[in-house]
């Protein structure tokens, strides 16, 4: 392939993968409500989301089940992938099967199959369900993560520190947590990206009482365009970018 | 019980317990409830029947199960076409600029689809900004459809899709040895022999996983043909969303449900035969 060739392939995937990004951010910044001209920079956009309550509350809904629902995963997930890699147990075969069935399984099967354990349940559907359904399939991520990471230790370390006397949660939290530390943060921030846009599971799993951003974003989408929707989507990208960024940062120093 | 034991029961424990009762239970119910009869009060009541199943192939449905098949199919493989020579020169490109341009892939791998999808909306409507460059460049006179077209829907699972071919593809070719191409070439092949004998054989792994990675969630991706195909119910996603929200049937999803469930058991075992068949091809 000819160096002009492979530039101009390249620049084309990336131009498609970002060019209408860039054009719906840069229209949030347009003062015009109806036209898709430029009609100058103006921050009334934003100005208007803090002043819809509405969408103010679906934001800080995604925000603290983003939050606690990837914190919960990190958790779990990590304590998982420390089980799985220091303990042979009954199971553990089914355990990494059903690991990687939520990894490969479609969101929408997810969500309905879900829907209808909370329905069954008695359970009505709002934080709580939402918050169990972003736990269960951020969990698998955090577990691969973190157990990729902690496969790479001498398990010396875990040996040595238990003849030193350590106890087996000593083991973990004071020697097992710190050395994978970054990995661990990893797996918190993506889970927090993977809840904060998260749609299809969502949509089928929360109720009209507990309204999240995804949702309300595509409610408004299918009634129109408006510019209030291009100042919030800008903002959940740039939230996404940070969180994606800080953990690509830190799987860098692991590979370090 | 020691101490060593009961941290290990407790680690073991909460984990196996969350999965059984969030992943196992539910993924038995779809199954159970497929076998079910409608009913409007509870949902689903016993006579256990394989009447979702009969149904699903009536004529009606399966004309939307074969639909939705094809969009994925023809999603896959654009998405194939696209990212194959682009993972290719990706992982040529020199070391020090590579991190760059594979973050700048895996960012939109992270980002919402929904957003996504929306920024297509935004180009892509009657007065939107594609119509309205053409017309400024005397291109066109009047606005082309663009949005509600089968192109749409193509257009938008492509763009949701596109970074998960990316990645796998790019897994494989980065640690392809050069040194088997080089061999090729010295013993005589040309160029399009090496990319079927060598190149095409040895990423094949990326193909797959990327394929399985895009042809499944094209299946359930039900906002796309949403935002940008108009209100027809085009895939799977659409139909199973539709059986549970609008019919309230049920049993009628869950089959059709499970039918993903088969596909996805499908793929996996497509993925690991060929792995473990071109594992020991290697090792030869």
């Amino acid at each position: 392939m000819t160096r002009w060739l492979k530039i101009s392939w390249v620049s084309a995937v990336f131009t498609f993968l970002y060019g209408p990004l860039l054009v719906l951010m840069v229209f949030s910044f347009n003062q015009a409500r109806y036209t898709t001209s430029w009609q100058g920079f103006s921050l009334k956009w934003y100005m208007r989301l803090l002043d819809n309550p509405q969408l103010l509350d679906a934001f800080f809904n995604s925000l603290t089940v983003a939050l606690i629902s990837s914190m919960v995963a990190t958790a779990l997930g990590t304590l998982g992938a420390f089980a799985v890699s220091r303990y042979r147990f009954a199971g553990r075969k089914l355990f990494f099967g059903l690991v990687y069935s939520v990894m490969m399984s479609p969101d929408i099967v997810m969500g309905i199959s879900l829907l209808m354990l909370f329905v069954m349940a008695g359970l009505t559907p709002g934080f709580l369900t939402l918050l169990i359904a972003h736990v269960t399939f951020c969990l698998p991520f955090v577990i691969v993560l973190v157990h990729a990471r902690i496969s790479g230790f001498d398990p010396a370390v875990v040996d040595a520190a238990r003849d030193l006397g350590a106890r087996e949660h000593e083991v973990f939290y004071k020697i097992i947590v710190p050395m994978i530390l970054p990995a661990v943060l990893a797996g918190w921030l993506l889970s927090f990206t993977l809840s904060l846009d998260d749609v299809i599971i969502s949509f089928f799993v929360t109720g009209p009482g507990f309204e999240i951003l995804p949702l309300k974003i595509y409610s408004m989408v299918k009634l129109g365009v408006t510019p209030e929707v291009n100042a919030l989507c800008t903002v959940l990208f740039l939230l996404t970018l940070a969180a994606v960024s800080a953990a690509h940062i830190l799987t860098k120093e692991i590979k370090k | 019980m020691n101490e060593r034991q009961g941290f290990k029961f407790i680690a073991v424990f909460l984990n196996m317990a969350w999965f059984a009762v969030f992943v196992l239970v539910p993924g038995l119910m779809v199954v159970g409830i497929s076998f079910m009869t409608r009913d409007t009060g509870t949902f689903f009541s016993p006579p256990l029947t394989l009447t979702q199943y009969r149904e699903l192939l009536d004529p009606v449905y399966a004309k939307v199960l074969g639909a939705s098949l094809i969009y994925s199919l023809n999603t896959t493989l654009l998405c194939l076409c696209i990212s194959y020579p682009f993972a290719w020169i990706l992982s040529r490109v020199s070391k020090h600029r590579r991190p760059l341009l594979l973050m700048m892939v895996i960012i939109p791998f992270w980002t919402s689809s929904l957003i996504r999808t929306y920024a297509l909306v935004i180009l892509m409507k009657a007065n939107g900004i594609i119509n309205t460059l053409l017309s400024a460049a005397g291109i066109i006179s009047e606005p082309v459809t663009l949005l509600y077209t089968d192109f749409a829907v193509y257009v938008g699972l492509v763009y949701s899709l596109l970074p998960f071919m990316i990645l796998p593809l790019y897994a494989v070719m980065e640690k392809m040895d050069l040194r088997l191409l080089e061999a090729a070439r010295d013993l005589g092949a040309n160029t399009c022999q090496v990319f079927v004998h060598v190149v095409l054989p040895l990423s094949l792994p990326g193909v797959l996983a990327g394929c399985i990675m895009v042809f499944l969630p094209a299946m359930g991706l039900f906002y796309v043909p949403d935002l940008l195909g108009g209100a027809k119910t085009m895939l799977m996603g659409n139909f199973i969303k539709n059986q549970f929200l609008t019919a309230m049937n049920w049993p009628f999803g869950s089959a059709a449900s499970v039918f993903l469930l088969l596909l996805m058991g499908l793929m996996i075992i497509i993925y690991f035969t060929f792995s473990r068949r071109f594992n020991r091809h290697q090792a030869l």
